[in-house]
């Protein structure tokens, strides 16, 4: 028997992937391609949704010619995608309306401020779970129906139309069909995330016609059938990344929870059937729904900057020329030597979503070197998790008992042991550091009867590293209050 | 080797310049058309002896030059471009897997996968293990890394003299990959190959080890299915740091 496979596209902020998975969900293969990021003013951060596409078309059949795989071997193809970036195209000619809006970009924070406490914005945020703010996409629609001239009639005629990137890739893929899947829906402030539709009266908030949005689907079931970059395969699944994430740590059961270190990092907890309102600044959202089933609802802690940072440190500081050196740097020498980062390049997210914070180094002295910097850096994404993890035990009323991690961040040993040191627990990592990827697979694959059903999916996951806390209880309780003291510092820097 | 000269020219004159140099000022220098030169700067940039300025497109010696006498390849990029395949191999095989670089005339230990059978096991990063007695040691040892000048023994089949071991190492190049029985630890194998980057320079080893009965068939043989495994994980890894495909 032919041996058959199935396909991630993981089209992320920095990159887009695709990925060739076997049965027992290891990876085959996988074909890369970085995209350019567009800074046209400080805070604005835009993608080119055409390039993105073009990449995908091109991705596809290199990691199928990677893999030895011909197309009729692709069982089916899964969709994870960077979220809450916001596209715009023509219906007709299939081509975006200016560049992308993407989810760090922060222009709608004036408009955001204002609608906030406009009649109607607590029945929005009621209906989304959400706060409003300029990390989804909601705002983003209506900054650019406002900014591009007739818009808004050509909206409402049906001749632009909106979606996240899956969106826009299934639209390409498909040759036209217009749908989303729940968690990307339940991203934008529009969703009534009770009935998984289109709340009228959230539209009619933002201004936003009916007409330019696509349907909405579960995350898991038959989409339709590609015609472009994977002719004739099935479109079996579109997630979030992060909870593609989820589903793909095998998080299926409520109180389970992962956490991705990516360019952002994004904790996120299943909650069930349950939608639990957090009172400790967490996001409500939907963690996945299969066809014909309830939707599983997740408690989400989101962090802007934790890979970034690294970024930022190799290309703007330029102390170290790849990002996998900071973990050598930082073994220069053995503590942060009384310095800390906090990077609230565009504001803080969970659990304080201040969106005037900037980032600050304190604690400089003469005796700080660029390996103290590096330590900070990498501390930085630990102490941010730490935070998180607090609001969601206080959220659940239940204490978090290990953490699984994934993403790249995951191959620096030295910030997976601080991060089990912070939060004094164990942090395992599953045989697979690729699960946004794998999630969509999984997803994909349970849709065409690939997989049989979630037990067979939970008999992939396996323990290949485990990282246990060693670090002193009064340490860990002086460094953590020195961190929230630079953590107040950033608050208020931009001014009203 | 005309190219090699003028690469070597190339690199003379950004060594012995003020900084930074463009393209068009390097092409002068040399006498070359702009093409051959943009052709050989690149080449230098991929391989990290040649930097270009973002801002300005100028041109310098890069990191990587400044770094030619001590270690080439960062372990912590070593790690985390191997992660990708040192997981399938740990699923396929069934076994622990330990990507190694030389340190000092012993194996570092630099990533380290469980065993799939979610039993309790602990990290091994940044441990030191035998050059002549594991099967990460004898597939750097192969390919150009000092072999120790002393060789502890272990067990009663630890390779004993530099002429065995000699003699082992030359078997390790005629197969393109090593392995150790019960070498180090009585009732344990492991078995590896050789990582290598742009030019076919090695710049560690990718293996398994675990229970001599599950690594090797009856006649103490290493099973060709495990050995398929671990080179095919030592090839994509290679491809991905910049090899070509051999």
């Amino acid at each position: 028997m032919t041996e058959r496979y199935v396909v991630a596209i993981d089209q992320g902020t920095t990159s887009t992937r695709c990925i060739v998975f076997d049965r027992r969900g290891q990876l085959v293969s996988l074909a890369q391609q970085e995209h350019k990021q567009y800074y046209p003013k400080p805070g604005w951060v835009e993608h080119d949704a055409a390039e993105i596409w073009r990449n995908v078309e091109r991705l596809g059949p290199e990691a199928l010619r990677r893999a030895g795989a011909t197309i009729d071997q692709v069982a089916a193809v899964g969709i994870a995608n960077q979220r809450e970036t916001t596209v715009l195209w023509d219906r007709t000619t299939g081509q975006p309306v200016g560049h992308a809006v993407v989810w760090q970009d922060t222009r709608t924070d004036t408009m955001v401020s204002e609608l906030d406490t406009a009649p109607g914005a607590e029945g929005v945020r009621h209906r989304s779970a959400l706060p409003l703010a300029t990390y989804f996409s909601g705002p983003r629609i209506r900054w650019m129906l406002d900014h591009h001239p007739g818009l808004q009639e050509r909206a409402e005629r049906g001749e632009v139309l909106f979606g996240t990137m899956e969106t826009w890739l299934i639209w390409k893929l498909t040759g036209g069909l217009h749908v989303t899947d729940v968690t990307n829906a339940s991203r934008t402030l529009l969703l009534d995330v009770h009935t998984l539709d289109w709340s009228s009266e959230s539209l009619a908030f933002f201004g936003i016609p009916r007409a330019m949005l696509p349907e909405v689907r579960p995350s898991i079931g038959v989409f339709g059938t590609a015609t472009a970059a994977f002719p004739g395969v099935r479109i079996g699944a579109a997630l979030g990344d992060q909870q593609a994430a989820l589903f793909g740590q095998t998080c299926f059961a409520p109180g389970e929870a992962k956490c991705t270190y990516g360019t952002g990092s994004f904790l996120l907890l299943n909650t069930g059937s349950e939608l639990v309102r957090s009172t400790h600044g967490l996001l409500s959202t939907v963690a996945y729904q299969i066809k014909g089933e309830p939707a599983a609802y997740a408690l989400e802690g989101s962090i802007a900057i934790t890979g970034s940072l690294v970024q930022w440190f190799r290309d703007q500081l330029e102390l170290i020329t790849s990002a996998p050196e900071i973990e050598t740097l930082a073994r220069t020498v053995t503590d942060n030597g009384g310095c800390y980062i906090v990077p609230a390049f565009s504001g803080l997210y969970a659990p304080y979503w201040r969106s005037e914070a900037r980032g600050v180094i304190v604690g400089l002295t003469s005796y700080i070197t660029k390996g103290h910097l590096a330590r900070a850096v990498l501390e930085a994404s630990a102490w941010q998790t730490r935070e998180v993890v607090d609001a969601m035990n206080a959220d659940s009323g239940l204490a978090l008992k290990t953490l699984r991690v994934d993403g790249g961040m995951t191959a620096d040993n030295l910030l997976m042991q601080f991060i089990a040191d912070v939060l004094d627990v164990p942090v395992v990592r599953p045989l697979a550091a690729e699960t946004v990827s794998l999630g969509a697979a999984y997803g994909a694959g349970l849709a065409v009867g690939y997989w049989p059903d979630l037990e067979g999916l939970r008999q992939n996951w396996h323990r290949a590293a485990q990282w246990l806390p060693t670090m002193e209880a009064g340490k860990r309780e002086t460094e953590y209050a020195n961190w929230q003291r630079a953590v107040a510092r950033t608050f208020d820097w931009i001014q009203a | 080797m005309q190219s090699i000269e003028r690469a070597a020219a190339v690199l003379r004159l950004l060594a012995g310049g003020a900084g930074r140099l463009s393209l068009g000022e390097i092409a002068r220098s040399l006498d070359l058309a702009k093409g051959t030169t943009h052709g050989i700067l690149q080449t230098l940039r991929k391989v990290g002896f040649v930097e270009q300025d973002r801002a300005s497109g100028q041109y310098q010696l890069g990191a990587a030059m400044l770094r030619l006498g001590t270690g080439y390849l960062d372990v912590n990029e070593l790690r985390s471009r191997s992660i990708n395949w040192a997981d399938p191999l740990a699923a396929r095989s069934g076994e622990a897997v330990r990507i190694g670089t030389v340190l000092e005339g012993q194996v570092l230990v630099v990533h380290h996968v469980f065993r799939p059978d979610d039993t309790f096991q602990t990290l091994d990063v940044g441990s030191l293990l035998p050059m002549h007695a594991t099967a990460l040691g004898k597939a750097l040892l192969a390919y150009g890394a000092t072999p120790p000048a002393s060789l502890d023994r272990f067990t009663s089949r630890t390779v004993g003299t530099q002429r065995e071991l000699a003699a082992a190492l030359q078997v390790v190049r005629e197969c393109g990959w090593s392995a150790d029985i019960e070498e180090l630890t009585p009732g344990e194998a492991s078995i590896a190959a050789p990582i290598r980057a742009y030019g076919g320079l090695v710049v560690g080893a990718i293996g398994i080890s675990g229970h001599v009965e599950r690594l090797c068939d009856s006649r103490y043989h290493p099973r060709p299915q495990l050995v398929a495994n671990v080179r095919d994980a030592a090839r994509a890894v290679s491809r991905d740091l910049g090899a070509a495909r051999r």
